[in-house]
C-alpha cells in the first residue's frame, strides 16, 4: 500500500513537473501568460510530492517489505535500523528517487523564496528546471522503478554489501548529490538568463548562493569519500584517481571554477558569458558523473553493452540536456555582451587565469577518466592511473596556486605587482626555506617536494587579506576566502607529506612479539574472537608506543567474517596523534600460527582532510556573509520585507 | 582511544557522520602464498622502489585495485615477483616493460607512449595552448580595450552603482 502510494505521488510530481515546463515555457511568449501564476505554486507542490515518494520508499525499507522488489534485493531484516534506512538509497533506483527528490526540493524552494529576478526569468529558470527534472522522472517511471512489487515475497532479503553497511557510507551518497543537484539550480538560472537575456550582476547574486551551497556539499562529500576509502578499504591510501572518485572531482572543478566567476560578475559584471557557460558546465559534469558511475559502464564497455537501457537512458538525457543547452548558448551568447573590461593584472584577470587553469585539469580528468572507454571501443585494454594525473593535474596546479597566493591582493579592474610584491617576499622565503631544507634534509620525490615548498608559502600567503583590515568589521565572505584558501593549503601539505613521509610495515608476528614502524613500537598482546550484530570476527589486541613514550596505547584491527551475504572485510584501526596517523590492518594467519599485520606512520596525514573541512567551512562563511547581507539590503526576498512589515505592525499594535 | 573517538566526533559533526570503520578482503586461505606476497625486502631503498612500482600496477583479477592494494592471490604473485626483480637489480621501468610485454598496457597504470595512447599525451599540450591563446587574446583586447575606454571609465562605474542598488 505504502509502496503504491509513493508511486503514485512519483507519477503526479512528474505530470506538475510537466505543467511547470509547460507554464514556464508559455510565459515566455508574447501573450502566453495564463498559466504564468501556477508555475511558483506547482514547483512547490511538486517538490512535496516527491519527498512523499522518498518518505514512502524510506518507510519501506525501514519495516523490511520483502514485497518490494528492491527492498528484497538490496536489505536484510537482521540489519541494524540505520542501515536500512541508509539502504534506501544505496542502490541505483533508490539514489535516482534521492536525486529527484533533491532537485525537486530545491526548484520548490527557489519558486518560494526567490524574488529579486525579473518574473519572467524566474519562469524561465523553472521551466528549464523542471525538464531536467521530468528527464529523470521518466528515467524512474520507465527504467528504474523503485517501488515494483515481487509476488510471491521472499522470505528474506539478500542484504546489503557489508562495505556499505558504515554510516559514513550511508551519509556520503546524499552529501554528493547534494552538490550535484544544487548545481542544476545553477544550470536553470543559467538557462532562465540565457532565454530572456538577463545576464547580469542580479542574476549573479541570485545564483551565488546554489553554487556556493552546492560547492561546500561536493567539497564535504569529496573529503568524506575520501577518508571513508582510506579507512575503510584498508589499503592507506586516500586517493586513486579512480573514475568513481573523478566522477565527483569533476563537478567540484567546474563549480570552483563557477564559484570564482560568479562572484566576478556579481560584484563588477564582468565575464558574463564565460559564468553562464561554467554553469552549463559544472551540471553537466554532475550529470556525466552519475552516468560514469550507474551505467556501469565504468565495469567495462562489454558490461554496458549487455543491459544498454539504463546507460542509454542516462545517456539519452545526458545528450538532451547538454545538447539543448549548448544550442540555446550558442544562439544567445552573441546577444549577451561580455560585460565590464579590466586589465590582466587585477584581481579579475587572476580569476581568469585560475579559471582556464581549473577547466584545463577538468579537461585531462574528464579525458583521462575517458579514455580507457574509448580504447576499449577501439579494442584495446589500457588503464589510466595516478601515474598520469598526477604530473598532469600538477601541470596546471601548480601555476594556479601561484596566482592563488598572489590574486586575492590585487585590486579590481587594474592593479600593478609592484604594490603588492613587498607583501609576498616573506611567503617566498618560506617556500625557498622549506625547499632548501627538504633537499639537505630528506630525499623527496619531485611532485612532494614542490607539494610542500609551495604548501606552506600558499598558508602564509593565504592569510595576506586579513592585513591591514579591521578584523571585527571585516566581511564574513572575505573570512569565507581566508578559510578555503588555507584550507588547500593545509591539505596541499597533508597530500605531499602522506606521499613523501609515509612508512609501510608489512610483517608475520606471534602473539607476544614486537615490531617496530616509523617512531611506533607495536606488540601484539593477543587475538580475541568477538561477534556482532551481523557478523564474527578475530580481533588483534595491539599495544602501541610512540617513541620513548611510557604508557602503551590499545588499537584493535579486526578482520570480519558477515553471514548476510557472506564476505570477509579488514577493518583497520587508527591512532591520530598531532603529527600524523598511525595506520593498522589485521591479515590472515599463516600455517605456522603467526598473523599478518600491515602497519603504516603516515606524518601529517589527516592534514588532507582538516583541509577539505576547512576548504567547506570558509565556502559556508561566505554563504552565511552573502545571504545576511541579502537579507540586509532588503534584496532578498519580498517575502522577508512582508514579514518585517507584519511584525512592525505586530508590535506597533502590541505596544 | 580519545584521540580517535576525538577526532570521529568532529569528523562526523563536519561531514554528516563518519562511523565505524569497516573493509576489504583479507580472505584466509585464498591469500597468495608466493614469498614476497607479504613480506617486504630487507633493503629500504630497494623496498621503496618495488613498493612504488607495485602502486602504479594493476591487479589484473579485481576492479580498479593496484597490486599493492589488493589481497587477490594473483596480486600477491606480482607483487612477489616485482620485489624479486628488484632484489635481482632489475630497474622498475624494465620490470613494467616486461609485465607489459607480458599482459597488454592493460597492467600499467601509467600509460606508455604508444600509437594507442599518445592522445592522452597531446591533449594536455592542447589544453597549455589553448589557455595560452584564450589568456592572450582576451588580455590583449583588453589592454587595447582598456585603453579605447579610459575615457567612458566613469559612466561605467555609475552604471555599476545603479545595478548595486537595484
Amino acid at each position: 500500500m505504502i509502496a503504491e502510494l509513493g508511486l503514485a505521488a512519483l507519477w503526479l510530481a512528474a505530470a506538475l513537473a510537466t505543467l511547470q515546463l509547460l507554464g514556464g515555457a508559455l510565459a515566455q511568449t508574447e501573450r502566453g501568460g495564463a498559466l504564468a501564476g501556477v508555475v511558483r505554486p506547482v514547483a512547490v507542490v511538486q517538490g512535496l510530492l516527491v519527498l512523499v515518494a522518498f518518505a514512502c520508499l524510506i518507510y519501506v525499507f525501514a519495516v523490511t517489505d520483502l514485497s518490494v522488489k528492491l527492498v528484497a534485493l538490496n536489505s536484510h531484516s537482521m540489519k541494524p535500523l540505520i542501515f536500512k534506512i541508509a539502504g534506501a538509497w544505496g542502490n541505483h533506483e533508490g539514489s535516482m528517487l534521492l536525486w529527484v527528490t533533491v532537485m525537486g526540493l530545491a526548484g520548490g524552494f527557489v519558486a518560494l523564496i526567490e524574488r529579486r529576478l525579473p518574473e519572467r526569468t524566474m519562469l524561465a529558470t523553472l521551466a528549464g528546471q523542471a525538464f531536467v527534472s521530468l528527464g529523470f522522472y521518466a528515467f524512474l517511471l520507465i527504467a528504474s522503478n523503485p517501488f515494483e512489487r515481487l509476488s510471491p515475497a521472499p522470505a528474506e532479503g539478500q542484504g546489503l554489501n557489508p562495505l556499505l553497511q558504515d554510516l559514513g557510507l550511508a551519509f556520503h551518497p546524499p552529501t554528493l548529490y547534494l552538490g550535484y543537484v544544487g548545481l542544476s539550480i545553477a544550470f536553470s538560472f543559467a538557462i532562465g538568463a540565457l532565454v530572456t537575456r538577463e545576464v547580469g550582476p542580479a542574476f549573479a547574486r541570485a545564483m551565488r548562493p546554489w553554487v556556493l551551497g552546492a560547492w561546500i556539499f561536493l567539497t564535504l562529500g569529496i573529503t568524506a569519500g575520501s577518508y571513508w576509502a582510506y579507512y575503510e578499504l584498508g589499503w592507506g591510501g586516500w586517493w586513486f584517481w579512480d573514475p568513481v572518485e573523478n566522477a565527483s572531482l569533476m563537478p567540484w572543478l567546474a563549480a570552483t571554477a563557477l564559484l570564482h566567476s560568479v562572484s566576478v560578475l556579481a560584484s563588477r559584471d564582468a565575464l558574463r558569458i564565460w559564468t553562464v557557460m561554467l554553469g552549463v558546465v559544472a551540471f553537466s559534469m554532475s550529470m556525466v558523473g552519475t552516468f560514469l558511475v550507474r551505467s556501469g559502464i565504468l565495469t567495462s564497455v562489454h558490461a554496458f553493452a549487455v543491459d544498454p537501457e539504463r546507460g542509454s537512458f542516462i545517456l539519452a538525457l545526458l545528450a538532451i540536456n547538454i545538447g539543448s543547452a549548448l544550442v540555446l548558448f550558442a544562439l544567445r551568447a552573441g546577444t549577451v555582451s561580455e560585460g565590464e573590461r579590466f586589465a590582466p593584472i587585477s584581481r579579475e584577470g587572476a580569476l581568469v587565469i585560475n579559471n582556464v587553469l581549473l577547466c584545463a585539469i577538468l579537461g585531462i580528468v574528464l579525458f583521462g577518466t575517458l579514455y580507457p572507454l574509448l580504447a576499449e571501443a577501439m579494442g584495446a585494454q589500457v588503464s589510466v592511473g595516478p601515474p598520469y594525473f598526477n604530473p598532469m593535474s600538477a601541470l596546471f596546479a601548480l601555476p594556479m596556486l601561484l596566482v592563488l597566493a598572489v590574486g586575492p591582493m590585487l585590486r579590481w579592474r587594474r592593479d600593478t605587482f609592484a604594490r603588492v610584491g613587498k607583501a609576498l617576499v616573506i611567503p617566498a622565503m618560506l617556500v625557498v626555506a622549506m625547499g632548501i631544507g627538504l633537499v639537505v634534509f630528506a630525499k623527496v620525490a619531485l611532485l612532494p617536494f614542490l607539494g610542500l615548498a609551495m604548501g606552506v608559502g600558499l598558508a602564509w600567503a593565504s592569510v595576506l587579506p586579513l592585513r591591514g583590515r579591521n578584523l571585527r568589521r571585516l566581511p564574513l565572505a572575505v573570512w569565507g576566502m581566508v578559510f578555503a584558501h588555507f584550507g588547500i593549503a593545509v591539505a596541499l601539505i597533508g597530500m605531499s607529506s602522506e606521499s613523501a613521509f609515509s612508512v609501510e610495515k608489512l610483517v608475520a608476528v606471534e602473539v607476544g612479539d614486537t615490531t617496530q614502524v616509523g617512531p611506533w613500537k607495536v606488540r601484539l598482546a593477543g587475538i580475541e574472537p568477538i561477534a556482532g550484530p551481523n557478523w564474527t570476527a578475530l580481533e588483534a589486541d595491539l599495544a602501541v608506543i610512540y617513541g620513548t613514550d611510557g604508557a602503551p596505547t590499545q588499537l584493535t584491527p579486526q578482520s570480519r567474517t558477515f553471514w548476510a551475504p557472506p564476505q570477509n572485510t579488514a577493518e583497520s584501526a587508527l591512532l591520530t596523534r598531532w603529527n600524523g596517523q598511525l595506520y593498522a590492518v589485521l591479515g590472515g594467519e599463516a600455517d605456522d600460527g603467526r598473523w599478518q599485520l600491515r602497519l603504516w606512520w603516515k606524518p601529517f596525514v589527516p592534514l588532507i582532510w582538516i583541509g577539505g573541512v576547512l576548504i567547506a567551512l570558509g565556502g559556508l562563511l561566505a554563504l552565511l556573509g552573502r545571504v545576511a547581507n541579502d537579507v540586509r539590503r532588503g534584496v532578498a526576498s519580498d517575502r522577508i520585507a512582508d514579514r518585517r512589515e507584519g511584525q512592525r505592525e505586530l508590535e506597533e499594535s502590541r505596544s | 582511544m580519545p584521540y580517535r573517538r576525538a577526532f570521529r566526533l568532529a569528523a562526523m559533526a563536519f561531514a554528516l557522520g563518519l562511523g565505524a570503520p569497516a573493509a576489504v578482503t583479507f580472505a584466509q586461505g585464498e591469500q597468495s602464498t608466493a614469498p614476497y606476497a607479504y613480506r617486504q625486502l630487507d633493503d629500504p631503498a630497494k623496498e621503496r622502489e618495488a613498493s612504488d612500482l607495485m602502486a602504479t600496477l594493476r591487479c589484473l583479477q579485481c576492479q580498479g585495485q593496484s597490486i599493492a592494494d589488493s589481497d587477490a592471490p594473483i596480486a600477491g604473485s606480482m607483487r612477489s615477483l616485482v620485489r624479486e626483480r628488484i632484489a635481482r637489480g632489475e630497474k622498475p621501468e624494465q620490470i613494467r616493460a616486461w609485465l607489459i610485454e607480458r599482459y597488454g598496457d592493460y597492467v600499467s597504470y601509467k600509460p606508455q607512449l604508444t600509437e594507442l595512447t599518445w592522445p592522452l599525451y597531446a591533449v594536455p599540450l592542447v589544453f597549455l595552448l589553448i589557455a595560452f591563446l584564450l589568456l592572450r587574446r582576451r588580455f590583449v583586447l583588453r589592454a587595447r580595450g582598456a585603453m579605447d575606454g579610459a575615457t567612458d571609465g566613469e559612466e561605467g562605474d555609475s552604471r555599476r552603482e545603479e545595478g548595486d542598488r537595484a
